[in-house]
């Protein structure tokens, strides 16, 4: 392919793709993103070429793989087209029907259509699923029409319009503008306005430097995994606007180690953008140069941190430095930078494409536009959702994530990964948007949202992060290093039944310490998951100290397992996962549980079909 | 802070220390032979000396001998002009590196808040008493080391467990050792099979009986 020498020549080349595809042609897509992907997606795509080839429909029929959709929970996923016919849960057994039905004229395979589980109705097309029809999809709407490893695909999508539009039209001072007018806030979790951000680091002398923040370090969140895997081009053609407006010529994409098929494609995306002219020197033709380089992350979680990322993309260790200077004013190899999140780019082609005022109707009056969540935890239709700023947890809940599996009681929903907090769910109504949330005492944060049920305990959960996060401190600011340390030494000391309510006065005065004093913002927030759930679930914690007892049943030193006689039918499935043989009881006959001998692991209870097995808690433990 | 490190202290001494054979190191101890090093002198040959370079050489040595031998960061130094003991700090401050061998086997069992919440402390335990291990780290013959990591983004299928390359979804206490199995030595899982036919004779004996 001989490089675009202007925008006119991408036009044509665009019009020329638009012409020579059919768009009657049928197509077979595969979800290839890494949930489906574990989920055996790849032996999908092998057997319908399998089932193909063997009816000879190689040739009429296309097969593709895709970026991720977002209902992980049902993969491996994929959509027939041109009828845009949605499939859940296929297996490669099913290739021959699904080929078999597109060649005969498109019958839907009723068995492989996703079920409305309130109805019970078959649904056939994406957008009418539960979990789709209340999403607004800005960013993620084309990764599941486009190969993100073909860069035709994303053109033919009417991709690189925004920067042909950018680079032919509008200067420089007009992009940041538009940025501005549209309201977009950084997408990493702190929400500074992008526009702003920019204009600060056009004021500071070049040469600058632009970075795409791809180290996604929040469990629970993986939304830039999904749209690095699934389209790669959106982001690049973020950065190379961003590029032109703040007269840049060398761009970084940090991405975490743990996402090795987004490096692989977002690779494959910068070489053919470079091999099209759409990076490199000379941009169609406009004299303008950018090159990206890609740089893998080692595994660090305060790495996510703007300024710890720096000094990691210099090779050093991933060491917070206190601001200012903001990394606007002094940031890579001392320069003038502009750090942005993976989502935050993926959003400019989108302002430029539409107009700021578009997007600035979208949302509430101080967070504009969508945001993208992960859903996931004891929810029943996990993935990711993207939606208009603004919406209420309860509709995020049970309108788009089909409410809690097996009945259970919600208890609370994790916003914001481990700087966010715990919000009971009794604030179910809140709209959510950056000041909200902050008032509730959680935060944005990435996006992730973690759903716990009755059966969470929120005193573990606390320690859970607590735990992450003394993990994860880099140690360089005694108030974070020590801070955590000692609120996981104290919260696993309730856990275990031995807590003192003056451990909560305790806790408290930590978290607020930790919160003035930390270098940067992993220490300042480390204390929210604490400091929220004793706002909202002391009780719990109470429970633990004052009468030994946890209510979810999760925390081992405080319960036990014990199998009701009356429903055991001696099917030994207990017997063989135990893993301390503390299991009594021959095959056919009730069985008992030895309390001195269980390690309380709980896969009896996981087995057992009858579910004679129970978890108990309270004063019995004592007599253990 | 640090994964991988097995809980030993790493002493470096001139003479390298003995370990059992593994994957990448040839020579059966941590004396490097000369085709390593000239495998490691190639890695190094690649990059140009400027420090921003050293994470990714670390990087490239590491996915090569599946640890970072003692005498390459010495050359590295060596090249990048920096004292040894900034390679030793960057080597050890990120999760990647481990500075003794690892198994053939890793086994990464994410501990995401999702996959917490579905119950993946209890998964975690029972592979490492399958595996007849206290904590994370590596099995006596090398060919598994557990990992633990935060989150490998497939939320929506927790709790999951990543071997090698292949994610393992929907996990629960009673298929961990299919899952290892899986991944033994033949000769391993043959044993493992027979002992299981065993305790299945016994179990029919004694219905029987």
């Amino acid at each position: 392919m001989p490089r675009l020498k202007s925008v006119e020549e991408l036009e044509s080349l665009r019009a020329e793709l638009r012409a020579a595809r059919d768009p009657k042609r049928p197509c077979l897509t595969v979800c290839a993103g890494s949930g489906c992907t574990a989920a055996g997606a790849h032996d999908v795509l092998a057997g319908l070429r399998r089932a193909l080839a063997k009816h000879g429909l190689q040739d009429a029929i296309d097969v593709k793989s895709t970026g991720c959709h977002g209902f992980c929970e049902r993969g491996p996923l994929m959509i027939v087209w041109p009828e845009g016919t949605f499939y859940n849960q296929v297996t490669a057994n099913d290739a021959a029907a699904i080929v078999a039905s597109v060649s005969n004229g498109h019958v839907p395979v009723e068995k492989l259509l996703y079920r409305d589980p309130v109805s019970g109705k078959r649904v056939i097309r994406e957008e009418e699923v539960p979990f789709y029809a209340r999403q607004q999809r800005v960013l993620f709407g084309n990764n599941g029409r486009i190969d993100p490893k073909d860069i035709k695909d994303y053109l033919h999508v009417g991709g690189y319009a925004a920067l042909a539009r950018v680079l032919s039209t509008m200067s420089p001072e007009q992009i940041v503008d538009a940025v501005t007018r549209s309201g977009l806030r950084g997408r990493g979790g702190a929400g500074f306005p992008t526009g702003l951000k920019w204009k600060l680091c056009r004021e500071n002398p070049a040469p600058r430097y632009l970075i795409c923040n791809g180290d996604e370090g929040d469990p629970g969140a993986f939304m830039d995994r999904s749209l690095l895997e699934g389209n790669p081009h959106s982001v690049a053609e973020g950065m190379i606007i961003g590029a032109f407006a703040l007269g840049v010529q060398e761009a970084y994409v940090y991405v975490r180690a743990e996402y090795p098929l987004a490096c692989e494609h977002l690779r494959a995306a910068i070489d053919q953008a470079e091999e099209y002219g759409l990076l490199g020197d000379d941009i169609l033709g406009t004299g303008m140069k950018l090159r990206i380089h890609l740089v893998k992350g080692a595994g660090a979680f305060v790495c996510g941190e703007e300024t710890a990322l720096i000094a990691s993309l210099e090779g050093r260790v991933g060491e917070p430095h206190p601001r200012p200077p903001y990394p606007a004013q002094k940031g890579l190899w001392g320069r003038p930078t502009v750090i942005n999140n993976v989502k935050t780019w993926a959003s400019v082609p989108v302002i430029i494409n539409w107009g700021p005022d578009w997007y600035a109707g979208i949302g509430t009056e101080k967070s504009k536009g969508t945001m993208v969540f992960s859903l996931v935890g004891k929810i029943n239709n996990t993935g990711l959702v993207e939606v208009p700023m603004g919406i209420t947890l309860r509709e995020m809940i049970y309108d788009i994530g089909g409410g809690i599996p097996g009945g259970k009681a919600l208890k609370a929903i994790q916003i914001g990964g481990p700087s966010g907090g715990c919000i009971p769910a009794d604030l179910i109504d809140l709209p959510i948007d950056y000041e909200r949330l902050t008032e509730a005492g959680s935060m944005m944060g990435s996006g992730g949202m973690v759903v716990m049920d009755e059966t969470t305990c929120m005193v573990d959960i606390a320690r859970y992060f607590m735990e992450f996060l003394e993990d994860e401190s880099c140690g360089q600011c005694f108030p974070c290093r020590k801070g955590t340390q000692r609120m996981r030494q104290i919260l696993t000391r309730i856990c275990a039944g031995n807590g003192t309510e003056d451990d909560l006065l305790l806790l408290e005065d930590l978290g607020w310490l930790m919160k003035q004093a930390s270098l940067c913002a992993l220490g300042q927030t480390a204390a929210n998951p604490v400091l929220t759930t004793l706002r909202y679930f002391r009780d719990e914690y109470l429970a633990h100290i004052r009468e030994r007892r946890c209510p979810a049943k999760v925390c081992r030193e405080l319960i036990f397992y014990e199998i009701e006689p009356t429903l055991c039918d001696g099917c030994h499935a207990c017997v063989r996962v135990c893993a301390g043989d503390a299991i009594l009881g021959e095959k056919e006959a009730i069985h008992t549980i030895d309390r001195a001998k269980c390690t309380r692991c709980g896969a009896c209870l996981e087995v057992c079909q009858p579910r004679a097995v129970r978890a108990g808690t309270g004063e019995l433990v004592c007599r253990n | 802070m640090q994964a991988g490190l097995d809980g030993r202290v790493l002493t470096f001494t001139k003479a390298g220390f003995a370990a059992p054979a593994c994957r990448g190191t040839g020579g059966g101890t941590l004396v490097m032979t000369e085709t390593e090093l000239q495998q490691a002198d190639s890695i190094l040959g690649q990059f140009d000396d400027r420090r921003a370079n050293l994470i990714a050489i670390l990087q490239d040595i590491q996915a090569h001998f599946y640890y970072l031998p003692e005498d390459v960061l010495r050359r590295l130094a060596r090249k990048l002009r920096i004292p040894l003991t900034d390679v030793y700090q960057v080597a050890t401050f990120y999760r990647c590196f481990s500075l003794v061998p690892r198994g053939r086997h890793q086994v990464q069992v994410c501990l995401g808040t999702a996959c917490h919440v579905r119950g993946a402390p209890r998964v975690l335990d029972r592979i490492l008493t399958d595996l007849k291990l206290g904590a994370p780290g590596t099995t006596r013959d090398r060919q598994f080391t557990v990992l633990t990591v935060r989150c490998v983004g497939c939320c929506g299928l927790a709790p999951v467990v990543r071997v090698d390359n292949k994610t393992h979804p929907h996990l629960t206490q009673a298929k961990v050792r299919g899952v290892l199995n899986k991944y033994r030595l033949k000769r391993q899982s043959q044993e493992e099979v027979a002992s299981a036919e065993e305790a299945g004779d016994r179990d029919a004996t004694a219905q029987v009986g």
